[in-house]
């Protein structure tokens, strides 16, 4: 750190707005040549918004650009290239049956000569420099996530591009692939390049940023030199103060156990562990709040629960009935089987118009969605969700033209309010609830928050799946948190703090904590 | 025997020409991502007009050019056929709509257009006119003489007793696996057709890529039409024509499926399905009694065996048998 350090990158003032909602507010970036610089904060803090006006996708509303000091315009992703910017994204953009080298020359300048052997022998160099590990005849679709993320970066780095952004890169990597890309982040600090990493796990920032710049809720709160810096330190700007929302919070009623969840684990598609050896207990009567870290398992907790995640084996997950006492399980059941057995269960999903509500159908025949089952006759029984459906939107308020506008037509508050009211008119013994309030606005939220009160107090036992650390801490009895797809601790909502939860949000404990 | 045996071949090579190039067009069109229900009646429109204009070109002409004539009915057949891929295109990649619907309609639209102009743009009507000079041209065998052996006849039928445009679908079936194999535009049309929000962002411009890949494949496509009615149909002109044209045009979409998408495949294909369509009609060589019924039922062989390589290829999942991944999606960016 002797010599002079050069800026690589500035932004100033940068503000960016998606209609009302303000995603980046005032923000100053600045990134120096040869530096990895950490990009934190949490879920919809505005961390890949910023990072996308860098690379072309947006254009921000307010503020300025600078790259190696000049004022720059970013219009387009090309732009970008032109700025020596390349961003890995999330989601990958390769074609799946072409080769590595295939997909490299895609990429190209179209002045260049079309040789295959070529591209190969310049990938092999780039490889080579940095310490790739890469087949270059590899089709894609033979490739594991990490082999895509590496090509990825040897696309962008063989177009030139002298600053690299990677967002959430480690999020979808084993350990040791991890340790393995760090490395080569490293190796290309050495070489001069600029490196930011969005992320939103500490430990990552600890172990490879020289600086790192913090972002809550779309505003600039800091940068610190990452030596200066501790867990503790971080996330107490990551997750700023606590702040008074003033949601009711009665005493839970009765609580007895409703659900009994043992040593459950579910893999997805691609045969990944996303919940591992998760037990705990859901009381009715209370609200049970789940926070954690976007994908850190609470999409498979909750389908598991409802029957449409598969659990492996040893797991088990014990329904106790409200009227006999009775004990269910749960594992190894569809939905439809777990509902004619006599649980009551309702799930507010997060994908509400793909999962929770057919969008092109009106109120009533969606809440027929839920009772197609009743009919005795060929022809469909109206009259009892027609009623359904008026009472909803009476005693909601919900703001349609009529009970058969399509529910696609609604505003998304608007449409959260037909769907939870459909559950809750279901009387569940548990309901379950995914990101309830996500993009709802002050008074709909308020709304939900009542509503899961009253079925608090009248005895239900509520998951609470949310983001927004604030709203958990006033609306649950208890909070787990998961991380990484373990529960690594539940703690009491009314006496735990907001860093508490926020470091269990982030950092795995050494040993993970059972109920 | 032999003498059967090989016009039972030059009957399927006839055939199977006219298949070629509607499953050319098809397959360059279905690497762009659009999948082009209407190819069956864009054949029929290119067959219209590609007679069409060279048979009223020879009935004007005082000396019919042999070249003109060809030139003519290829010119034709060609550009009108591509208008209607641009029409696809426009309503399709434009204007958003349904590619399975439009392509539906596309094909009636095509066949209704080809019979109103056999009955009522040419003067004498519907019936029985013909191209003879034309047909003429399409249908001369290769100069070639290889004496009169068994073996030599053998040879001289069964590869050079056909018009030119046999030599020309395989020229541009060759020409079309190289063009997507080892060229840069080749490999960005594949892109195009398998992940088109990758293409975007590696600068590609997919619309433009979806226009011209239709266009020029609906183009040859309707070549096969062209071809069927100058030597096919022996050059003449019927409203029977194009529900001829209609009918092979669904075996040319069945092709592109049987060849797994690989213009190479569809040279031996087509071939083959010529020889499975009119087994039909020289089954009696082998001894085979059949009733009219039972004859007929063997026309649908060339269906079951696409439908066999439609469940092995998908049964073994290798991934560079399946169609274009984005085939039959529209792309908008904004989507994303």
């Amino acid at each position: 750190m002797e010599q002079k350090k050069q800026v690589a990158i500035e932004m100033r003032g940068v503000t960016k707005a998606f209609g009302s909602l303000v995603a980046n507010k005032d923000v100053d970036l600045c990134v120096y040549r040869g530096e990895i610089l950490a990009l934190l904060g949490e879920n919809g803090s505005g961390k890949t918004t910023l990072m996308n006006m860098l690379s072309g996708i947006y254009y921000p509303d307010a503020g300025e650009i600078f790259v190696d000091g000049k004022s720059v315009s970013i219009r387009s992703p090309k732009d970008a290239f032109e700025c020596g910017i390349g961003m890995i994204h999330q989601h990958f953009k390769l074609v799946d049956i072409f080769s590595a080298v295939e997909n490299v020359a895609l990429a190209m300048d179209s002045q260049e000569k079309y040789n295959l052997k070529a591209v190969a022998a310049k990938m092999q160099q780039i490889c080579d420099r940095y310490g790739f590990e890469l087949d270059i005849q590899q089709k894609v679709y033979d490739m594991t996530v990490s082999q895509k993320q590496t090509l990825e970066i040897i696309k962008v780095l063989y177009r030139g591009a002298d600053f690299l952004i990677l967002d959430e890169p480690t999020a979808v990597l084993t350990p040791q692939e991890a340790d393995k890309l760090f490395q080569v982040i490293r190796n290309m600090r050495e070489d001069g390049k600029s490196v930011i990493i969005i992320t939103h796990k500490l430990h990552e920032v600890l172990d490879i940023s020289d600086r790192v710049t913090i972002l809550r809720k779309g505003q600039y709160i800091g940068t610190v030199d990452t030596k200066d810096a501790t867990e503790d330190s971080l996330t107490e700007m990551m997750v700023g103060q606590k702040v008074e929302l003033n949601i009711d919070r009665p005493e839970p009623v009765d609580p007895e156990p409703r659900l009994i969840l043992k040593n459950v684990t579910c893999k997805n598609a691609e045969g990944i562990i996303v919940l591992d050896d998760v037990s705990f207990t859901v009381n009715s009567g209370e609200i049970l709040g789940i926070a954690g870290i976007s994908g850190c398992g609470q999409k498979e907790l909750l389908e598991a629960i409802a029957g449409l995640q598969g659990v492996e084996a040893g797991g088990s997950i014990l329904y106790y009935s409200p009227q006999n006492r009775k004990t269910t399980e749960l594992v190894g059941k569809s939905p439809r089987k777990i509902r004619d057995l006599g649980v009551a269960l309702s799930f507010v999903p997060e994908d509400r118009l793909g999962m929770g509500l057919v969008g092109s159908m009106g109120m009533t025949e969606n809440m027929m969605l839920r009772y197609y089952n009743d009919n005795k006759t060929i022809f469909a029984e109206m009259k009892k969700p027609r009623k359904l459906a008026l009472k909803i939107k009476e005693e909601l308020d919900v703001a349609t033209p009529g009970i058969d506008t399509p529910v696609r037509a609604l505003s998304g508050g608007n449409v959260q309010k037909v769907l939870v009211g459909r559950e809750i008119a279901a009387s569940p013994t548990v309901l379950m609830t995914a990101y309830a309030v996500r993009g709802l606005d002050i008074h709909t939220s308020y709304t939900i928050y009542r509503l899961l009160n009253e079925q608090k107090q009248a005895g239900v036992a509520v998951i609470y799946v949310g983001e927004d650390l604030d709203v958990l801490l006033e609306i649950s009895d208890r909070i787990m948190v998961l991380c990484g797809g373990r529960v690594n601790g539940i703690v009491d909502a009314r006496t735990t703090t907001k860093s508490e939860v926020g470091l269990l949000m982030t950092n795995m404990r050494k040993e993970a904590q059972h109920d | 025997m032999l003498s059967t045996i090989l016009s039972w071949i030059t009957r399927a090579i006839l055939f199977g020409v006219v298949i070629m190039f509607g499953a050319m067009g098809e397959t360059l069109t279905e690497k762009s991502g659009n999948m082009n229900l209407g190819t069956p009646g864009i054949m029929c429109i290119g067959g219209a007009f590609g007679f069409g204009c060279t048979y009223l070109y020879e009935m004007n002409a005082q000396n019919p050019n042999a070249f003109l004539s060809i030139f003519i009915a290829i010119f034709c057949a060609f550009f009108f056929s591509a208008l209607a891929g641009a029409l696809f295109c426009l309503l399709t990649t434009t204007l958003r709509a349904n590619q399975n619907v439009t392509g539906l309609a596309m094909t009636i639209f095509g066949s209704g257009l080809a019979k109103f102009f056999g009955m009522f743009i040419i003067p004498e009507g519907v019936v029985t006119v013909k191209a003879t000079f034309a047909n003429r041209l399409f249908s001369k065998r290769m100069p070639v003489e290889l004496g009169s052996g068994k073996i030599a006849t053998v040879i001289e039928e069964v590869f050079f007793g056909h018009g030119f445009m046999l030599y020309v679908a395989i020229v541009i079936a060759i020409v079309m696996a190289v063009f997507l194999k080892r060229t840069r535009v080749g490999l960005n049309l594949r892109a195009v057709g398998e992940n088109s929000g990758t293409a975007d962002a590696a600068g590609i411009n997919v619309s433009r890529y979806k226009y011209l890949a239709t266009s020029v494949g609906a183009g040859i496509a309707g070549l096969g039409g062209a071809y069927y009615i100058l030597d096919y149909n022996y050059g003449g002109w019927s409203t029977g024509a194009a529900g001829g044209i209609q009918a092979l045009g669904w075996l040319a979409v069945a092709l592109v499926i049987f060849a797994i998408w690989r213009p190479l495949n569809l040279i031996w294909g087509s071939f083959l399905f010529g020889l499975c369509y009119w087994l039909y009609n020289y089954i009696g060589v082998f001894g085979v009694r059949m009733t009219s019924a039972q004859s007929a039922l063997l026309e649908a062989i060339p269906y079951v065996i696409t439908i066999l390589v439609l469940i092995i290829s998908s049964v073994q999942k290798k991934r560079e048998n399946q169609p274009p991944a984005a085939l039959g999606r529209s792309y908008f960016r904004e989507d994303r």
